[in-house]
């Protein structure tokens, strides 16, 4: 998939040398919205009026010799569960259909901070609950590589905005994979930071203990510079980690030599996943032992417990998360002679099938005389998953594997039990549950013909290196831009 | 589970004791909310104080107050509890003043624990279980409502209120009447004062008091409680708590089991009365809040509160009672340390002030605007003049009001009201003429007839324009009539 | 120790009015056999004995985050009840609510 305008590092470089304006950007990008939008569906909404008066701005800027900022002029697809002030935030839901937020995220004032620019908000799973998009209340996007199938999710409009050159880059959100896996689904590289490195704040919660912002690319150069642009502490966040980031472009090019990498058993032999994924994710592993990285195998025992852990907590902070869509002070209300009919009808009418069936889960996993088998339990298990990882980390710099168990599947396909959806996220979810940096690298097709993604995983903190490895393994994909 | 009575034997004469814990919640006097920087302030124009955080709009974070954990420490110190290291909990449920429709408070580890109170009246201790920091919610208030179909009436809400910082203040079930609950809410008031944690008003809702009550036969477990409710004042504490307690004995020797649950203390009936009851218990399904990380203040963070610690009230009344000689129950002491008379008090005393009299004053006479600014030794010296018969009690009451409202000293104000200190040998000499001036009813006298008294106290008072002390009057008339008879 | 696996049909129903939500029979009947579904595969873990194992709340230990008791800027009333579904008097309206809070 050729972008028309370069690498997002490159339209930066152009826009702040004063080469390129920043409202030419824009206009291409429009122009390839106005192309193929209306088959994609990436956008709930897209900011064309709001776009060419922040190009004008910067514009503005650099002819008046002052720093726009190292991502100036850059277009970013925003998932629609980002606060943007003034600007309908709809997390694709019915229930906040129209919303629009008094306030921004801290990520959207990082982004105007370094000169990129909001072209639209993107579809995604209602409330990011879900791996395809299918959930959206709005209407799926499809899959840019073939318009039968799923982008994968939830950040499945970012990911398909990205791979179809309708911005240069892409914010979304990931708590179970929703970055990794469209990312991977859609041949661009999706990137989950540290959990309390990227502020949260204006970010719609899903699970709390899990949610990050991230960055989604087509090159991992330019993963790393947004990532770079919207990392580091807010105070507005109490769970934000205070430690300074590490500069984690500088190294980018160093390579792998002597690193030392490890491959995850357990996530290479995960239930359902396609031999042809598992084929790439082996390329990959070869590249880079040949490119001097030491490769072993490892276990990480407890990671087969993630989908029962995580299909326990996500669904049971989510359900308290959600609580709030009321109909009292905002969103959709349905009418009623008293305040609790106005709930039960309101949320039934505002929410769809998945989003009250994780509610549903989550309360019961949270109710009296349950908590204890359930939640408690599962958080338990989360212990269990961080010291294998601990362990393994001891042993490695970086971890390996799949992204997704499977290439991007047709619509439908695996609708009729939510269990069979939930298996997606089965290489994705280990990494939220530790909190630890995981990003998914294009790497070559399928037997179909369609992008298949591998995982670096680092440590807590360890950006620098997964990045580093991510690199790598870029170097080394199989056919480069070309290969659609 | 305590039977200890608190105040020797409280069983009625029937043999039902009646068993009282108290939750008490306390708006902390912090400037800004517990999560987020709206100001926290009383009466401002609805939703006029609000923003995403206390909103609960999508997206939305909370970050925790320091000066709420320091005063919610500072309270737990002066009650004597362990501080120990603390989550949040989020207790979840659906009311529209719940802008998350969830409460962010601490439910398995709470700051504060294990404390005690110990009761001014009877000196008895009560425990205090637990004090734990949450979040208020905002006000809702029913309009209309006619009672026909069409006229149901609606809620208006007004967030203001909502993430105010509170702090739960729970007893153990260790009072044993209506008089030590209000002895209880009287001093947890004045070290909540003292300590600065909150202004505890009753009225304006700063300090809001459930309680729980049973009723048992000593020697015999507790009874079934329940919880009384919507009670605004220590009249209506008190009232509830034995209307309560006389329910449910009543209930219990009709027969009948009392029944776990909340009740509502109705001021105009004087009853209690039971919530529209629900079919099934609220279920709060409580969890770790994910978006706040624990709380460990350490060692040296309780050091330094306990540094900041003020002298308590308990502690001022044994120093002013031990000063003044009398016990620490004695009400005039209780009442100077509860208007802050006591420094004053101790000062008037140390400077030579006879303490009955200091104490005197101090319980009736100085609830007057400024009493606080008195200047010690004046009011020893005001005393002074009583002890030396120079000024009546009366007297010394209306220069002391001078004294608080001019600055001016005793002496001074006297002077200038003409209460001139009327000497011995003055007063006497006066005496002296009004008998020469009157001899036949002075003869009328010493030959017996008491009533001419009457008469030669009201000369010598028109002849020293009433400054003499009628006491004094008297016993010169009778000396100079023994004297003569 | 409640059987994990085997959630009925009431327990749905019991959970959905907690939630909040309203189901038709059709409905209760589909979660309780998905619910069970996902349920049944978390089993895995039911043998597991992690009674010494501390729960993780949060994946990256922090403690004692706090921020000075100084003021910020509220939201205008205007932005505030703009989204609002009813209002009147500066305040949100709502229909009558029954019952105290709890």
């Amino acid at each position: 998939m050729t972008a028309p305008t370069g690498t997002a590092l490159d339209i930066a470089a152009s826009v702040r040398a004063g080469e390129r304006p920043a409202t030419d950007v824009v206009d291409e990008h429009l122009a390839a919205i106005e192309a193929r939008e209306s088959e994609i569906h990436a956008f709930n909404l897209v900011l064309a009026e709001e776009a060419r008066h922040a190009a004008l701005a910067i514009d503005r800027r650099v002819a008046a010799g002052e720093d726009p900022g190292p991502l100036a002029g850059v277009p970013v697809a925003l998932k629609d569960n980002v606060c943007t002030e003034g600007i309908p935030t709809t997390c694709s839901s019915r229930i906040l259909e129209g919303w629009r937020p008094p306030y921004a995220a801290t990520v959207v004032e990082r982004l105007a901070e370094a000169g990129a620019i909001v072209i639209g908000k993107t579809n995604l799973d209602e409330f990011a609950m879900g791996s395809s998009t299918e959930n959206s209340a709005f209407g799926p996007t499809r899959n840019p590589h073939d318009t039968s199938r799923v982008p994968g999710g939830s950040s499945g409009g970012s990911a398909a905005a990205v791979a179809a050159g309708f911005a240069g880059l892409g914010l979304g959100s990931d708590t179970g994979g929703s970055i990794r896996q469209p990312a991977a689904l859609c041949g661009v590289v999706g990137m989950k930071p540290t959990y309390g490195r990227v502020s949260r704040y204006g970010l719609v919660a899903f699970a709390s203990s899990l949610d990050q912002i991230g960055p989604l690319s087509r090159t991992v150069a330019d993963a790393a510079a947004l990532y770079q642009a919207i990392a580091g502490h807010d105070p507005r966040d109490a769970t934000s980690i205070p430690e300074p980031v590490a500069d984690v472009s500088a190294g980018l090019a160093e390579g792998v030599a002597g690193m030392r990498v490890g491959v995850v058993t357990e996530l290479c032999e995960a239930e359902g996943i396609q031999p042809d994924v598992i084929a790439r994710v082996r390329q990959a592993i070869d590249a880079l032992e040949g490119a001097g990285a030491k490769v072993e195998d490892v276990s990480v025992p407890a990671v087969v417990y993630g989908l029962t852990a995580y299909y326990l907590i996500n669904p049971a902070e989510a359900s308290s998360n959600l609580a709030r869509y009321d109909g009292v002070r905002y969103g959709l209300r349905v009418d009623a002679p008293t305040t609790g009919e106005m709930y039960d009808r309101t949320r039934t009418a505002g929410f769809g099938a998945e989003v009250e069936r994780r509610i549903m889960l989550g309360t019961y996993a949270l109710s009296a005389g349950y908590y204890d088998a359930f939640y408690g339990k599962a958080q338990r298990v989360r212990t269990l998953i961080i010291r294998d990882f601990d362990a393994a980390y001891e042993r490695f710099d970086v971890l390996i594997g799949p992204t997704a168990p499977s290439t991007a599947f047709p619509f439908g396909a695996k609708t009729a039990d939510p269990l069979t959806m939930y298996l997606n996220d089965v290489c994705t979810i280990p990494s939220n549950l530790s909190g630890h940096p995981a990003i998914s690298i294009p790497f070559g097709t399928g037997d179909d013909g369609l992008p298949v993604g591998v995982q670096v995983m680092a440590p807590a903190l360890g950006e620098a290196a997964m990045f580093r490895a991510a690199a790598a393994v870029e170097a080394a994909a199989p056919g480069g831009e070309d290969d659609a | 589970m305590s039977t200890t009575s608190t105040t020797g034997t409280t069983a009625t004469a029937t043999g039902w004791e009646t068993v009282i814990g108290l939750e008490v919640h306390s708006e902390l006097a912090t400037r800004t909310k517990l999560f987020c920087g709206c100001p926290n302030r009383f009466g401002d124009e609805p939703n006029t104080n609000v923003c995403p955080v206390c909103l609960g709009l999508p997206g939305s974070l909370p970050v925790l107050n320091e000066q709420a954990v320091t005063l919610a420490m500072r309270l737990g110190r002066a009650l004597r509890c362990e501080v120990r290291r603390s989550i949040f909990a989020r207790k979840n449920y659906f009311y529209p003043d719940m802008p998350k429709n969830y409460q962010i408070s601490q439910y398995d580890l709470p700051i504060n624990v294990e404390g005690r109170l110990q009761l001014p009246g009877s000196g008895a201790i009560v425990g205090i279980e637990r004090a734990h920091i949450e979040e208020d919610t905002g006000k809702s208030t029913h309009v209309g409502g006619g009672g026909r179909i069409h006229d149901a009436g609606y809620s208006l809400v007004d967030y203001n209120r909502a993430g105010v910082p509170l702090l739960e203040i729970v007893s153990k079930p260790d009072l044993r009447s209506a008089d030590d609950a209000r002895g209880y809410v009287s001093e947890l008031r004045a070290i909540l004062l003292a300590t600065g944690a909150s202004d505890a008003k009753m009225e304006e809702g700063s300090l809001r008091v459930d309680a729980n009550v049973s009723v048992h036969r000593p020697g015999e477990p507790f009874g079934t409680r329940c919880e009384i409710k919507n009670l605004n004042s220590l009249r209506s504490l008190g009232r509830a708590i034995e209307y309560e307690a006389r329910r449910q004995i009543e209930l219990i020797e009709s027969g009948e089991p009392v029944r776990q649950e909340t009740r509502h203390w109705n001021e105009d009936e004087g009853r209690t009365g039971t919530l529209r009851t629900k079919e099934e218990a609220e279920d709060y399904r409580y969890f770790p809040e994910p978006d706040l990380v624990p709380l460990d203040p350490g060692d040296e963070w309780i050091a330094r509160v306990d540094a900041e610690l003020p002298v308590l009230p308990a502690e001022r009344r044994s120093t002013l009672a031990d000063a003044a000689g009398v016990a620490p129950n004695t009400p005039a002491v209780a009442i100077a340390v509860e208007r802050r008379l006591d420094r004053l008090a101790l000062a008037a005393i140390a400077a030579g002030g006879d303490p009955a009299r200091v104490l005197t004053h101090v319980e009736h006479n100085l609830a007057i605007e400024g009493a606080d600014a008195l200047d010690p030794s004046g009011l020893a010296a005001l005393v002074s003049m009583e002890t030396s018969g120079e000024l009546t009690a009366t007297q010394a009451k209306d220069v002391l009001a001078v004294m608080v409202a001019s600055g001016d000293d005793p002496a001074a104000i006297a002077k200038a009201k003409g209460y001139e200190a009327m000497g011995a040998d003055q007063l006497a000499a006066v005496v002296d003429q009004v008998i020469a001036a009157n001899p036949d009813q002075w003869g009328r006298f010493v030959a017996g007839e008491a009533k001419v008294m009457g008469f030669f106290v009201g000369e010598v008072m028109r002849a020293t324009n009433r400054q003499a002390d009628g006491k004094a009057v008297t016993a010169l008339l009778r000396e100079r009539a023994a004297a003569a008879g | 120790m409640p059987h994990m696996a085997q959630i009925t049909r009431d327990e749905v129903a019991h959970v959905a009015r907690l939630a909040r939500l309203l189901l038709t029979d059709e409905e209760i009947d589909t979660f309780t056999e998905q619910l069970g579904k996902v349920l049944d595969h978390a089993r895995d873990v039911e043998a597991l004995d992690v009674a010494d194992v501390p729960p993780t709340a949060h994946p990256y230990p922090l403690v004692n985050v706090v921020r000075p008791d100084e003021e910020v800027p509220c939201l205008d009333r205007e932005a505030v009840l703009a989204s609002a579904p009813d209002t009147e008097d500066g305040r949100f309206r709502v229909p009558p609510v029954l019952g105290e809070a709890p």
